[in-house]
């Protein structure tokens, strides 16, 4: 099973590299990660924290949108595209399963999306910290972000996967993802924050908003690095969500999301009759 | 994907390689497929001819368990379509292949051969095979398509597949790649490769199979060999007289027949009166000076059995 895995995810690989995915996706985080560190480097002194907490608390807001934004990107193609095309139906000639075909496609993406982090979030934070000096808790803060976003790209990897299957040809799917990115990232909050200053400060906004947050996997992974560290929280604005929740259920969140979709996208890329 | 368990319907030969039974095929009202049955020995090429529509590609669909069927049943080599042993005996060239445009055809072959469990050395002999060596390390989008048919027939060889299932395989390649592609599928069947031909390109398939099966709104209205498809259809043999002095009126008074221009005569005669018709033209003497015969061609078979006269 694991050869074909590989190869299929081998393959993958190579296109996203000669289509400049890879170089894409690292240079777009590194320039918005740097962009977004030295901007964010007046507050320091009010907020008495160093530089490199500052920017990891920008860099979060920044993953929140690009995260998911590159990994739709380079998932809405990867069965409509390939059934229009009409490899498809080849492909799965082949004593592959389509659960296979799906795992391999998506180690190709996540390593990529994995490298973007890495590359972007690291260089980000490197200047940051030669700049405006850096210490332990800030430095995991940084790890923290950076496997984090590859969580949450995984999510909507796994969702863009699960549309492309859904829908017949490209067009429609890159329709449908950039819906998705509006709803998860957009709408659902700006819904939410309809919702809480209607219910001025009652049973809903105490009890319950928290919980629907969470289970959203984009707040869930804001919630994540700013309910772990006091000083991110700090400079995010975000303390008070943080605290009216268990520390374990942001984590749980952005851990099971990438599960439930991935097997959400196996299930309607089954039915699929190329 | 139907897992299904019941054991094998009783088949007039258990060593045929592919066995269809009684399949239907159903999108919404339109009936595609109706009470379709086929069998294919080792070795046995055997081609699939009919309009567009007709079912064969649906048909080829089902096999490969792309498709579920309505109903009926099919073996591949004595397993459920889409299960593992299916997929591992099968191998599938679609109508228009499409590879992806920036894999180089040796990853795109590398990536099927890993995928099929072929050795993966067997990748240049094959590239080398259909004739595509020199560019195989150049992205696929920058061949001819000529070059990714021929691809899609490379991968059609990996791992020696107990039938290949070949859909227009020859649309789109010029003369030489048709015979170089007739050349590769004698060489599968003499390997023991059932090869089952969907095409349009009659005169082609009369010369390189076995056998002809057409198709005909979802069924299969003829399955035989050329010989006795022709025999059954008992098609008419034309003979076309040309006449002396360019003047056919009284080749025609005499003979009867049907005046194609001022200078010949056709007439249609069966096979057993050939002889007697002969008979009567050479006691015409000088007034005919030329004889054509023709006898049916697959065209005519083709149209005789496609178009409805029968069913």
């Amino acid at each position: 099973m694991m050869t074909r895995v590989l190869a299929v995810a081998a393959a993958e690989l190579r296109i996203a590299r000669r289509n400049l995915w890879v170089l894409m996706a690292s240079v777009i985080m590194t320039l918005f990660a740097l962009a977004l560190t030295f901007a964010g480097a007046a507050p320091t002194g009010a907020l008495g924290v160093d530089l490199l907490t500052v920017s990891v608390a920008s860099m979060t807001t920044l993953s929140v949108y690009l995260a998911p934004l590159l990994a739709l990107m380079m998932s809405f193609d990867a069965i409509a595209g390939e059934s229009e095309r009409g490899g498809l139906a080849l492909l799965l000639t082949y004593p592959v399963s389509r659960g296979e075909i799906l795992f391999g496609k998506f180690l190709a993406h996540i390593g990529t999306i994995a490298l973007a982090m890495v590359i972007g979030f690291g260089a980000a934070g490197m200047a940051a910290a030669l700049s405006g000096g850096a210490g332990t808790e800030s430095l995991t803060a940084l790890l923290r972000l950076i496997g984090t976003s590859i969580l949450l790209g995984a999510v909507f990897l796994a969702l863009g996967y699960a549309l492309s299957a859904a829908v017949s040809s490209p067009t429609a799917a890159a329709g449908l993802a950039a819906g998705l990115w509006l709803i998860f990232v957009v709408l659902y909050d700006l819904g939410l924050l309809g919702a809480v200053v209607y219910d001025n400060d009652g049973f809903f906004t105490r009890r319950i908003f928290p919980w629907l947050l969470v289970l959203n996997p984009a707040d869930a992974f804001r919630l994540w690095n700013v309910g772990a560290s006091e000083n991110v929280a700090l400079a995010n604005g975000m303390t008070g969500v943080a605290g009216a929740l268990p520390g374990w259920s942001a984590p749980v969140s952005l851990l099971l999301w990438p599960l439930a979709a991935f097997v959400l996208a196996r299930q309607i890329f089954r039915r699929v009759q190329p | 994907m139907t897992e299904r368990t019941e054991t094998r319907a009783a088949s007039p030969d258990a060593r045929d390689v592919l066995a269809v039974r009684g399949l239907c095929k159903s999108h919404g009202r339109v009936r595609t497929l109706d009470a379709v049955d086929l069998d294919l020995k080792p070795g046995e090429r055997v081609a699939l001819l009919g309009h567009n529509g007709a079912g064969k590609t649906t048909l080829m669909k089902l096999i490969l368990g792309l498709w579920t069927p309505s109903g009926g049943e099919i073996r591949v080599a004595g397993a459920v379509p889409g299960s593992a042993e299916a997929r591992k005996a099968s191998a599938y060239l679609p109508e228009a292949v499409a590879f992806h445009r920036a894999l180089t055809g040796r990853e795109q072959l590398t990536l099927f051969a890993r995928l099929a469990g072929a050795p993966v050395k067997t990748v240049g002999e094959l590239l080398e095979r259909v004739g595509v060596a020199d560019a195989a390390d150049r992205r696929i989008g920058t061949w001819s398509k000529g070059m990714r048919q021929r691809l899609g027939l490379a991968q059609v060889l990996l791992g020696r597949p107990r039938i290949a299932l070949l859909d227009e395989p020859t649309s789109g390649l010029d003369p030489i790649s048709r015979h170089d592609l007739y050349a590769i599928i004698d060489e599968m069947a003499q390997n023991g490769t059932a090869v089952l031909i969907a095409s349009h390109a009659l005169t082609e398939v009369e010369a390189r199979t076995d056998r002809i099966a057409i198709m005909r709104k979802g069924r299969i209205v003829a399955d035989d060999t050329l010989a006795r498809l022709s025999a059954r259809a008992e098609l008419p043999i034309r003979l076309r007289l040309t006449a002396q002095n360019d003047d056919a009126s009284e080749v025609h008074a005499r003979i009867g027949g049907e005046r194609i221009n001022g200078a010949s005569v056709e007439l249609l005669c069966s096979p057993e009166t050939k002889m007697q018709r002969l008979a009567h033209i050479a006691a015409l003497g000088d007034l005919v000076i030329d004889v054509e015969m023709a006898p049916p061609s697959l065209e005519d078979l083709y149209r005789h059995y496609s178009q409805g006269d029968r069913t």
